[in-house]
């Protein structure tokens, strides 16, 4: 039976979808029979649910018009040199 | 000419923009910047953690991209191609600033760091909904934010931006197991940050024993 550290050098791959069956089953039995590495696990996967479900705040008025601003002098400026 | 950054079209070609822009179609190149000018300022706040650093490496970004626009070969995604940009241009403002004591990225992982899981608990149910937007939107950055840039850089692009783990160690110019040991420790830290913010409290905190 794998230790916790052990199971936590695999953490990435026992969450990763694409991981190879049998290393999965290898590593599910230690979170079968451990209540900590379970609740890591848990925690972990929730972890990267509540970054994956932000959605990109807008970007202030300001910022944003200086972007729009300085593209338009960029585009602007390669016609120019296109004529 | 006067550009109006509209919202982005319903259908999204990024190839068919791709091309058009290409071929010298402003609007084109205009309609890719309203689809991801959010992403990339949100990459940039997270890399730099600083709002005028942010907004340069937001505009350096696509305006790099636009000059540049004839060197892009189409073999990755146009997005994924911005996203080298904009992480060159935040990674340089990281080590510019003053006083920066910034680890470079190629610097060999610091393979003593112990993985840190001391905070073993349940969550509540649905954090999400116990907090404003905003408050969650704060949590989260202040738990990216207190990571150490390198490993702060690897999670952003891997978990938030989701860039493979191939794409993130090009663009950051590291090996693939330096990029999957970086990840699986940030990701660790900040598991631990936010299982102190939304642990379950009271008696059902050892519920799942």
């Amino acid at each position: 039976m794998l230790t916790c550290k052990q199971f936590l050098r695999e953490l990435n791959d026992y969450l990763d979808p694409n991981t190879d069956p049998d290393l999965k089953r290898h590593l599910e039995s230690h979170v079968t029979e451990c209540p900590n590495c379970f609740v890591v696990v848990d925690t972990t996967k929730k972890t990267l649910q509540v970054y994956k479900g932000c959605e990109p705040q807008t970007i202030p008025e300001d910022v944003r018009s200086r972007l729009w601003k300085a593209l338009e002098r960029k585009i602007a400026a390669k016609k120019q040199t296109q004529t | 000419m006067s550009l109006t950054p509209t919202t982005a079209p319903l259908v999204f070609d990024e190839a068919l923009l791709v091309a058009k822009a290409k071929a010298g179609d402003a609007q084109a190149f205009t309609d890719l910047v309203n689809q991801y000018e959010r992403k990339i300022y949100r990459l940039a706040k997270h890399i730099t953690q600083n709002d005028e650093d942010a907004e340069d490496v937001l505009q350096e970004a696509f305006l790099k991209a636009y000059e540049h626009l004839d060197t892009f070969q189409g073999n990755s995604k146009f997005y994924t191609w911005i996203v080298r940009i904009a992480v060159n241009e935040a990674l340089m403002k990281l080590r510019k600033r003053k006083g920066d004591r910034t680890v470079p990225l190629d610097e060999p992982v610091d393979t003593g760091e112990e993985m840190v899981t001391r905070e073993i608990a349940v969550w509540e149910d649905n954090p999400e909904q116990r907090y404003s937007r905003e408050e969650m939107q704060e949590i989260l950055d202040r738990a990216v934010e207190s990571l150490k840039p390198d490993f702060r850089t690897v999670f952003v692009l891997r978990d938030i931006e989701e860039l493979s783990t191939e794409e993130t160690a090009e663009t950051l110019g590291i090996s693939v197991p330096a990029v999957k040991s970086r990840l699986l420790r940030a990701r660790l830290a900040l598991r631990e940050k936010l299982t102190r913010q939304f642990r379950r409290k009271g008696e059902d905190a050892f519920a799942y024993l």
